[in-house]
């Protein structure tokens, strides 16, 4: 329960500080660079080299990369749809979920399973 | 258009907006050890570059923008979808950097020093992600 707790505070300090960066830049194509930020990753890798090894976080990092190409497909999805269809922000982002998880699921299924 | 910093977005954003991303932050890296747990490290790193705050952060872009369009006057949702589009495709392009995260960590972990490699990675995230901005600019 401890070690949730710790992750849930550095998670969400990491991840606010790169969203905080990325409301102080401008242009918003540049801002939104800080979108795609490794913030869960620093939190989550730093942990994992300290309690269960490296070979841990480089198993895991081998998993982010192809999430990192799900990633791509579901901004790419969101910013086509946004630009050419009058609809909802919240809807379009949350409703587009699923390309991650298709794409992410897949790559590792067809790859590292 | 140049790269500025521009502290004023900052008052736009209400604590509780801020509180969201937080707690957002801290569920998904929290769930993220529980399911790497639960189903081991390689089903668990596909976490890692979920899409955690997207939503929250394009709702508030739609949210902001609308706001200061209406205290001019305007409608303002058509150039708010407009933002929303450009913030995603400025996080697609980011999305390379992190594919070149993963990678070095991923070949590099092992062999070094981590605090090494971790911020070697985060320096290489950054440079990919704008070289890719600056290169699509000029297109």
């Amino acid at each position: 329960m401890k070690l949730i707790l710790i992750r849930f505070l550095i998670g969400g300090v990491s991840v606010s500080t790169f969203a905080l960066l990325g409301d102080l830049f401008k242009p918003k194509s540049f801002a939104g660079l800080f979108g795609a930020a490794p913030s869960v990753a620093l939190a989550t890798l730093a942990l994992a080299v300290g309690l269960d090894g490296r070979d841990n976080a480089a198993e895991q990092s081998t998993s982010m990369m192809a999430s990192s190409i799900a990633l791509f497909c579901y901004a790419s999805c969101v910013s086509w749809i946004m630009m050419h269809r009058p609809r909802r922000a919240i809807l379009v982002t949350i409703f587009s979920l699923p390309v991650w998880g298709v794409v992410s699921f897949g790559l590792w299924w067809l790859l590292l399973r | 258009m140049r790269i500025q910093v521009d502290p004023s977005s900052l008052k736009q954003t209400r604590w509780h907006e801020f509180a969201v991303r937080f707690l957002l932050g801290g569920l998904i890296t929290a769930a993220t050890g529980i399911i790497g747990k639960e189903y081991g490290p390689s089903v668990g790193g596909l976490f890692l570059a979920f899409p955690v705050i997207f939503p929250a952060s394009a709702t508030l872009i739609d949210k902001h923008e609308k706001e200061k369009k209406q205290r001019a006057g305007l409608e303002g949702r058509s150039r708010a979808r407009q933002l929303v589009s450009v913030d995603a495709a400025g996080t697609a392009m980011g999305s390379v950097g992190l594919f070149v995260f993963a990678l070095l960590i991923s070949q590099f972990i092992g062999k070094h020093a981590p605090w090494l490699v971790i911020s070697a990675a985060t320096i290489a995230w950054i440079a990919v992600s704008v070289l890719i901005w600056l290169a699509r600019k000029r297109m």
